[in-house]
């Protein structure tokens, strides 16, 4: 009969070496991404794009993408899709400019509202789901249509005939909470490095980047928030079990309805934040607004090293994600490449990154 | 007698057309091991199922401490103190250990908006259980999925043991162990038992449930066939009432006894 090791050490046990461990982070795939990335531009791009402005360049609409990312990457660990985020930007879009435009609401009221009401169209989402167990694939697919079908018809109303909605700029001039949402932020910080020749400036000494987009924090700040919670929270422990096998962590006492309806608000709620600070961005709102967002989210949440399967993934690799996503869309126009091969670039990741996910769950599982 | 900590009275479960459960009787005292035996299809997964609260009985009632009880889901359950090894473990295989055994109860450690995971504290209660059981884990945030089947089940017993406050229910939890697993398992229940805790241990093996059993009620095709109590029934007359008194008796003869 076989011998049972003694307690204390086992002789049948390896060490597992740094590198091991790392190769089983699910964001491993997404940061070698960003250093692969990064190593294309530097070598074939103008080498504008890696100043400080040009870094900004790219962050934003990475930012923008990437809080998109990081939700539906919650979302797909806790083991669902949601197809209709990118309507809903364009829906939450739309009932801000109304608030905003045609009520009148200072952002205080506006805001909140348009937070509300995206979280409540996610509710239903996820009730949908959870009720009738159908995909929600299939599920949010109707509401892709349904909100882009909804923000065109409700804009033409709100707007008398137009499929825009202007005059968002002129109603939140000089609101308290603008910084918040629109503009740069420590710009002081900026102006002081500028003084003491730390950042690049204009001939009159202003600098050349006035500060950060509050977008790009914004998108720090949630992948932060977004890992502490998935890592650090039994909320998060909840959402990894609910996403491997809802039934087992159902049986085990997580309160699986709960979480999934909750990633489902949150992930609307995300919708509603780029909504708002694009929208007040562009000054007006129109009904494409948030176009094919919901794939590139999911594109990004992959590449971050989410399974389709759902309960596994990082936020911070959708935060890495959607850094690779902005510098190639920005990248390729420092270069001499026809822009047009970003989405071959893009098919290229996802193919990528998937076929590397599924590599990582067998090293993770140890499945032969 | 003791009063029980629990009781069953008369459960059905209908699945749509299939009857699963038609009208059994049941109950635990504390330091007690009852066995609940039965071939396979004859309803004890499903009877304890809508003991732990996973499934809402068609009729009957349950009595918990005395009290008319329901159980919403199965974390009411588990929050009045009954804790499960469900016969598929409900072990999630990507996730590790620690996570697996805490899921759904972690410890928490600082208060309001700063209250979080108690990783390290969790990691140590997983390896020190676990060592009670006989396993050393290579580490703690090692995934399910990498453990064998016989590492997992004792993971799903050591989780239930350590919450198992009042009624530890074990779903077949022999079945797929070794030898040296199942003695493991058996003297386990013996010592949760000592502590006053009321176990109800599902098997079809005989031997090992007159091994630890007080009393041994015998389920066939959804209904109870009575209920003995230890020393008053010898392992093929348990045989005989688990096959619903069929030709097992004669089967057994022509096998020398093995079974
Ligand atoms: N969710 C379900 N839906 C329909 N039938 C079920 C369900 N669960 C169990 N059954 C049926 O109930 C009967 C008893 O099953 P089970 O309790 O698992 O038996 P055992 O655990 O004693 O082997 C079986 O015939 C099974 O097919
Ligand atoms: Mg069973």
């Amino acid at each position: 009969m076989a011998t049972d090791a003694p307690a204390g050490n086992d002789e049948r046990i390896k060490a597992e070496s740094f590198a091991t461990k790392l190769m089983k982070r699910p964001e491993l795939g997404a940061i070698g991404g960003v250093i692969l990335v990064t190593v294309f531009f530097v070598i074939t791009a103008d080498s504008a794009m890696f100043t400080l402005s040009g870094i900004m360049n790219f962050m934003t609409p990475a930012a923008q993408l990437g809080i998109l990312g990081i939700a539906a990457a919650m979302l797909m660990i806790g083991g669902e899709f949601d197809l209709s985020i990118g309507s809903m930007v364009a829906f939450a879009g739309m009932i801000f400019g109304v608030l905003v435009v045609n009520m009148g609401l200072p952002l205080v009221f506006a805001i909140p509202l348009t937070m509300a009401a995206a979280a409540a169209i996610g509710g239903v989402n996820g009730s949908i789901v959870i009720r009738t167990g159908l995909p929600s694939f299939i599920v949010t697919l109707a509401g892709l249509f349904i909100l882009r079908g909804m923000s065109l018809v409700g804009l033409k109303i709100f707007s008398g005939g137009s499929t825009q909605l202007r005059g968002v700029r002129d109603a939140v001039e000089g609101d308290p909470l603008l910084t918040l949402f629109s503009g740069d932020a420590l710009s002081g910080l900026f102006t002081w490095m500028a003084s003491v020749g730390l950042v690049e400036t204009f001939r009159n000494g202003a600098p050349k980047v006035p500060g950060i987009p509050v977008e790009i924090l914004w998108f720090i700040a949630l992948a932060l928030i977004a890992t502490y919670v998935l890592l650090r929270t039994p909320v998060g422990n909840w959402v990894f079990a609910t996403g491997g096998d809802s039934n087992a962590a159902s049986n085990s006492g997580v309160p699986v309805k709960k979480v999934k309806i909750s990633l489902f608000m949150v992930t609307a709620m995300a919708a509603a934040l780029v909504a708002i600070i694009t929208v007040i961005d562009a000054g007006s709102t129109d009904a494409r607004r948030g176009f094919m967002k919901e794939f590139e989210a999911i594109i990004t949440a992959v590449i971050g090293g989410c399974l389709l399967t759902g309960g596994y993934g990082s936020a911070i690799g959708a935060f890495f994600g959607a850094i690779i996503f902005g510098m190639v869309t920005i990248g390729l126009t420092y270069t001499n490449f026809d822009q047009d091969w970003f989405q071959v670039f893009l098919g290229g990741m996802l193919l990528l990154a998937v076929v590397f996910n599924n590599v990582i769950r067998k090293r993770v599982t140890g499945e032969r | 007698m003791t009063k029980p900590i629990i009781h069953m009275e008369g459960i059905k479960k209908h699945f749509g057309n299939v009857i699963a459960l038609n009208g059994v009787t049941f109950d635990v005292t504390p330091g007690e091991c009852h066995c609940l035996l039965g071939d396979n299809g004859a309803g004890k997964s499903t009877f304890i199922k809508t003991m732990s609260g996973v499934h809402k009985p068609t009729a009957g009632s349950i009595t918990f401490e005395g009290k008319p009880l329901e159980f919403g889901s199965p974390r009411d359950a588990m929050e009045a103190g009954i804790a499960t090894v469900f016969q598929d473990l409900a072990m999630i295989p990507l996730m590790s250990v620690t996570r697996n055994f805490f899921m759904g109860r972690e410890p928490t450690k600082g208060r309001g908006i700063m209250k979080r995971f108690d990783i390290d504290a969790a990691n140590e209660i997983c390896m020190e259980e676990m060592r009670k059981m006989g396993i050393n884990l290579r580490a703690p945030d090692q995934a399910v999925g990498t453990l064998s089947g016989g590492e997992r089940q004792t993971v799903a017993i050591a989780r239930a043991v350590y919450f198992g406050a009042k009624v530890l229910i074990l779903d077949e939890p022999t079945s797929a162990l070794g030898v040296r697993q199942t003695s493991n398992v058996l003297s386990t229940i013996d010592r949760v038992r000592a502590q006053g805790v009321g176990v109800v241990f599902i098997s079809h093996n005989v031997r090992h449930a007159l091994a630890v059993g007080d009393r041994f009620t015998v389920l066939n095709r959804g209904q109870t066939l009575g209920t003995a109590v230890k020393g008053e029934i010898t392992a093929p007359e348990l045989q005989d009432l688990m096959a619903g008194g069929q030709e097992l008796a004669q089967l057994e003869g022509s096998l020398g006894g093995t079974i």
